[in-house]
């Protein structure tokens, strides 16, 4: 297992190297691969190992993208500072979510609402603040300078959305020997039992949110400056948060691997409807693709693919049992 | 007219994602029956309603079904993927541009003493008004309708004295997908919609539901009130485009204060 995946991440990071094989569509793929692959991670820690469902993932991504942007282009202070700025200001707002939502004990559906509601008064917000653009959007002037987070290659896009989505992964991996992964994974087995067997469910759920919402907010940066262009609509809006959690539970939430899987299955698969079918005419058709998969994971593959592929694996390399 | 929709929306316990969604099919069916066949929708509603009553049934009976006893957040991702299925096959068939139903009614005014009133408006909350009685009769007065309420009380005890449980959710899932469908074809003369109608519908539906409370009939009525007035008098004194903003902030202060709505009965 673990030769394996050291295997897969020489290749990742050896692909970009042969430009030849590895042409500019496959670049940008491979960077939405791994970037939503990142966001789904951040999303992973509280949604999945912590089993508190939110909906308003785009809401951190949003806070953190403007605050990154606003800082690079009004105050010229550089997005490679800005970006924790923006982790910062997302993890204040998650403190926000998080302390009302788990202070207040809403669980389940009343969660998912709270969480909805919050980034919907977010988009509101930032689609009527005139300084951020208002809701015809910010825009970012491209000047291809790396001391600013812009690139004239693709190619370094793809590197640091790797390296963000290896790190990230890295981390929760860690995490999860650690007691503070146990005790997540207690919290969503059964809130009240593990909160009677003395886990401060309190703390450990808000930590989730703040190192989730941080991440996402780390991940608005790159959001910002690689596509150069903020709409309230988009980075706040509820579309975007539904990108963000249906990687992790198709690949099988509260796993380490599961948000890459999900996203190695489910990025490919967007991109490439959106590019055919639009050339077609045929609007819509990939998230049609998308609610009937989420639809199938629910009925057929409750856990994910991941734990399903990782079994299937295991058989493979030891078959005596 | 807002009160209307939202008595069909409150007495509804299943909360889902997809409501708005099957609303905006609603409208669309009522805008090819006028387009194509030149049938008001004050009387396509009956259509769309039976259609959307198939559609729920379907829906229930293949999906739902097999994760009753699922945890509460798998029931939310499945209604989510049902909501992206149906926005998208709208979009799909009928491409994002607004659209708009005529109706012989709609270019007729009505002048109460002082008040200037349009027609349509004025019918289409009468029938809702009709439909929202004849919903509460169904479910206080027939046997279907008492089980219903039996079995979204306890399941367990519904099942106990003989209540065919799976059959009463396939039905109560059934009326209130026709109620959305009948809902949304009458409001289609009265506002624009596109695909994407169908998301501010749902949220803005959970908004009334929960302010006024879950499975309330007062609460649906009250809240539908407030939470209309709070938006006009955000729209005065802030700005029309912060009127959401007013209606999301009421919703999480009832969230924290009140989860279980206005007039909601305290959930075990």
């Amino acid at each position: 297992m673990k030769a394996l995946a050291a295997l897969a991440v020489a290749v990742l990071v050896a692909l970009p190297a042969f430009p030849s094989v590895f042409g500019s569509y496959a670049v940008t793929l491979f960077t939405l691969i791994f970037f939503y692959g990142f966001l789904g991670q951040a999303w992973n820690v509280v949604g999945g190992y912590a089993g508190q469902l939110s909906a308003g993932h785009a809401a951190f991504l949003g806070v953190g993208a403007y605050t990154a942007a606003l800082l690079s282009v009004e105050r010229g202070i550089t997005p490679w500072v800005g970006m924790f700025a923006g982790g910062a200001l997302a993890a204040v707002l998650g403190a926000v979510v998080g302390f009302l939502g788990f202070r207040f004990g809403l669980r389940g559906f009343y969660f998912v609402l709270l969480t909805v509601a919050l980034s919907e008064i977010c988009r509101i917000l930032a689609g009527n603040t005139e300084a951020v653009g208002g809701a015809l959007g910010y825009y970012i002037s491209f000047t291809g300078n790396p001391r600013q987070f812009q690139f004239q290659d693709p190619r370094a896009y793809y590197y640091i959305a790797l390296g963000l989505m290896l790190g990230a992964t890295a981390l929760v991996m860690w995490l999860e020997r650690r007691r503070f992964g146990v005790y997540l994974a207690a919290i969503r087995e059964d809130e009240s039992a593990s909160e009677a067997a003395g886990v401060d469910t309190f703390k450990y759920k808000m930590l989730a949110m703040l190192l989730s919402s941080f991440l996402t907010g780390l991940g608005g940066t790159f959001y910002a400056f690689y596509l150069f262009s903020l709409q309230p609509s988009t980075v706040f809006g509820i579309p975007l948060s539904v990108e963000i959690i249906i990687r992790p539970i198709v690949g099988g939430a509260g796993t380490a691997l599961g948000p890459v899987v999900g996203s190695f299955i489910l990025s490919p698969l967007a991109e490439l409807s959106r590019h055919y079918f639009s050339q077609g005419g045929w609007h819509g058709a990939h998230l049609i693709a998308y609610g009937a998969l989420l639809i199938a994971v629910v009925l057929f593959l409750p856990e994910g693919a991941y734990p399903r592929l990782a079994r299937a694996l295991r058989r493979r390399t030891a078959p005596t049992s | 007219m807002a009160v209307g929709l939202t008595l069909i929306f409150g007495v509804m316990r299943v909360v889902n994602f997809a409501h708005g969604d099957m609303m905006v099919w609603g409208m669309y069916l009522a805008w090819l029956f006028a387009t194509r066949g030149g049938v008001d929708p004050y009387a396509s509603f009956v259509i769309c309603a039976a259609v959307l009553f198939v559609v729920g049934l379907l829906v229930q009976r293949l999906l739902v079904q097999r994760i009753v006893d699922a945890p509460h957040e798998m029931q939310i991702l499945l209604m989510l993927g049902v909501a992206l299925v149906l926005e998208n096959a709208a979009l799909l068939f009928f491409g994002p541009e607004p659209q708009r139903v005529r109706s012989v009614l709609a270019q007729a005014t009505l002048w109460l003493g002082p008040v200037f009133v349009d027609v349509a408006r004025l019918v289409t909350f009468g029938v809702a008004l009709v439909l929202t009685l004849l919903l509460s009769l169904f479910l206080f007065r027939t046997d279907v309708g008492r089980s219903i309420r039996a079995a979204a009380d306890n399941p367990y005890g519904a099942l106990v004295i003989g209540t065919d449980v799976r059959r009463v959710y396939a039905v109560a899932f059934a009326v209130g997908a026709a109620c959305v469908g009948a809902a949304g074809a009458l409001v289609a003369p009265l506002l624009p919609f596109q695909p994407s109608t169908g998301l501010q519908l749902s949220v803005a539906s959970f908004n009334i539901v929960i302010i006024g409370g879950m499975g309330s009939l007062v609460g649906a009525f009250v809240g539908g009130l407030l939470v209309s007035v709070a938006e006009s008098l955000g729209a005065v004194f802030l700005k029309p485009s912060l009127k959401e903003l007013v209606s999301f902030s009421l919703l999480v202060l009832i969230l924290l204060f009140r989860p279980m709505g206005l007039f909601g009965k305290r959930a075990s």
